[in-house]
């Protein structure tokens, strides 16, 4: 077993392929779709890495970074932030809140993978 | 300047007239002595004879030069030019002007349609999808033995994500490219669902005649995406219960006696004021020869129908005006609010009832979902309140009313007032 992912996401087939994926590799993979709530269920499951959208129903993926780096617990979180808009200030924005990797749809699952890996090893 | 002729000016500065003639078009300069013996004589200060008019119109001509310093516009003769030629000088500097107000209505729109909010929406639904059918696709594509249960979700997947993508892109392209034809106008299922509606004026023959509703919505929504069929069908299920529960020759009976008075008629017909207002709105040109809109929307302001009309439109998406007696009727829920209205540049004509009631019966622990309607109709010749009438527009970025207490936004007509956000 590799570790623990909360993947927050509310497109259902790309949580199904995403979770494919992670689980295949050995990853344990838990799965939230709101944004509203999305702090609390990071607080409770405590995963070991975040893979979190930026457009979530209720509330900004942006914000609940922002939130999460605010709490002393979660701030050396590994957080994956996955966006379909690509625009260099939506980077700018998620880097100033304390991302640690920004990633723009469409993207592979090679990728997504890959930078799992690399942010549980960092 | 003080009402002092001419002739007596140049006399009394010991100038000849014509002399006085050429500085005050600027084609002498003026100054030392000269300039202050004429400010003595008309009291007032020398500067305002230099400055004022003329310096506006060479620093308008400095700012042109500047902004186009390749031209080789000789800057430091501006004043001369203006001197010389006044009328070429501000024919140049209203050019000047008018080209930086086009340039900032080009930039103005630019940054609307990067900060559109539909087509904003609509790429983020396509990028998503794509994201989607891409992981499903790659999942299937990689070599070895799939679990067939997994297979078969995959596949089940793109299939649903194709589908949806489709309809994305139809949209987006129908949007985008916004043609004259108004089928090809739509870009929301909504949208295409009004325009289907408007297709036939609003009036479901079969429906009034007990027609089943699944097949009025799949003859009406041929062609229509699946959202919007989806939709349609909806909307002909609550046609066919309204018929039911209040059949056409019923409402035109007691019509003759009220005339289309949504409240007067929802009391002797013991009616739901909203589903007066979608029978009357669903009556036939031969019944009901004034054309009547309808407005409805949800409890978050969002209009979910709309029969606008030539001289009421109604946005295609957004929000419209908060000052619509629509949004009134969400915060008085069940008062019918009625109101003559006033539309910037047109006479009040038209006059509104609206109210806003549960969509559903009530139900053990359930809060009703609140929808609002208001009907649009001629100002009736009695009018049953003697209100003044109501200020509204169709949508802030489109209304030149100044000063509105309501704007949210500022207008791109300009003039909208101190900016208040």
């Amino acid at each position: 077993m590799n570790g623990h992912v909360l993947l927050i996401e509310d497109e259902p087939n790309i949580i199904e392929a995403i979770s494919f994926i992670l689980s295949r590799e050995g990853w344990r993979v838990d799965t939230h779709s709101q944004g509203s709530d999305a702090v609390e269920h990071v607080r409770r499951t405590g995963p070991d890495v975040l893979i979190l959208d930026a457009m979530l129903p209720g509330r900004s993926g942006f914000d609940i970074l922002r939130d999460l780096r605010d709490d002393p617990e979660m701030s050396a979180l590994p957080i994956l932030m996955l966006t379909a808009r690509g625009q260099s200030k939506d980077r700018e924005q998620a880097e100033r809140a304390g991302v640690s990797r920004f990633m723009t749809k469409p993207f592979s699952n090679a990728e997504v993978l890959d930078a799992v890996r690399a942010l549980s090893e960092a | 300047m003080t009402g002092m002729k001419q002739a007596d000016l140049a006399r009394s500065a010991g100038i000849s007239a014509s002399y006085l003639n050429l500085i005050e078009h600027n084609r002498r300069r003026i100054g030392g002595k000269l300039l202050l013996d004429i400010a003595g004589i008309l009291g007032v200060e020398p500067a305002l004879l230099t400055e004022g008019a003329e310096a506006t119109l060479i620093a308008t001509l400095r700012e042109a030069a500047s902004d186009r310093p390749k031209a080789g516009a000789e800057t430091d003769r501006a004043d001369e030019f203006a001197g010389r030629f006044p009328g070429w000088a501000r024919l140049l500097a209203e050019a000047h002007g008018r080209i930086a107000a086009l340039e900032r209505s080009v930039e103005t729109l630019t940054d609307r349609m990067a900060h559109d909010p539909h087509l904003a929406a609509s790429l983020h639904e396509m990028i998503s999808t794509v994201t989607s059918i891409r992981s499903s696709a790659s999942i299937l594509a990689e070599p070895g033995d799939l679990d067939r249960e997994w297979r078969e979700r995959f596949h089940r997947n793109i299939r649903e994500d194709s589908t949806r993508l489709a309809e994305a892109s139809r949209g987006l392209v129908a949007y985008l490219e916004a043609s004259g034809d108004a089928a090809a106008e739509t870009g929301a299922p909504q949208e295409e669902v009004d325009a289907a509606l408007d297709a036939v004026d609003h009036h479901l023959p079969q429906l009034e005649a007990g027609g089943a509703p699944e097949e009025v919505a799949a003859a009406l929504g041929e062609g229509l995406s699946v959202t919007a069929r989806a939709l349609l069908e909806d909307w002909c299920r609550r046609y066919a219960a309204d018929v039911a529960a209040l059949p056409m020759a019923r409402l035109v009976t007691e019509m003759e006696a009220q005339g289309p008075d949504p409240a007067a008629l929802s009391e002797v017909l013991g009616a739901d004021p909203a589903l007066v207002m979608r029978r009357l709105a669903a009556l036939p040109r031969e019944v009901m020869a004034d054309r009547l809109g309808l407005a409805i929307c949800d409890a978050s302001g969002v209009l979910i129908f709309r029969r606008p009309l030539p001289d009421f439109p109604m946005p295609r998406f957004g929000a419209a005006c908060p000052l619509w007696p629509l949004y009134r009727a969400l915060a008085r829920p069940m008062v019918v609010v009625s109101a003559p209205l006033a539309q910037p540049g047109r006479a009040p004509t038209l006059w509104a009832d609206a109210v806003a009631v549960p969509r559903d019966g009530p139900g053990r622990g359930r809060d009703p979902v609140w929808q609002a309607h208001m009907l649009i109709r001629p100002i009736p010749p009695e009018p049953p309140t003697a209100d003044a009438p109501q200020e509204v527009g169709v949508d802030c970025r489109i209304c030149p009313r100044q000063d509105c207490p309501a704007r949210r936004e500022p207008s791109i007509l300009g003039g909208a007032g101190p900016s208040r956000f």
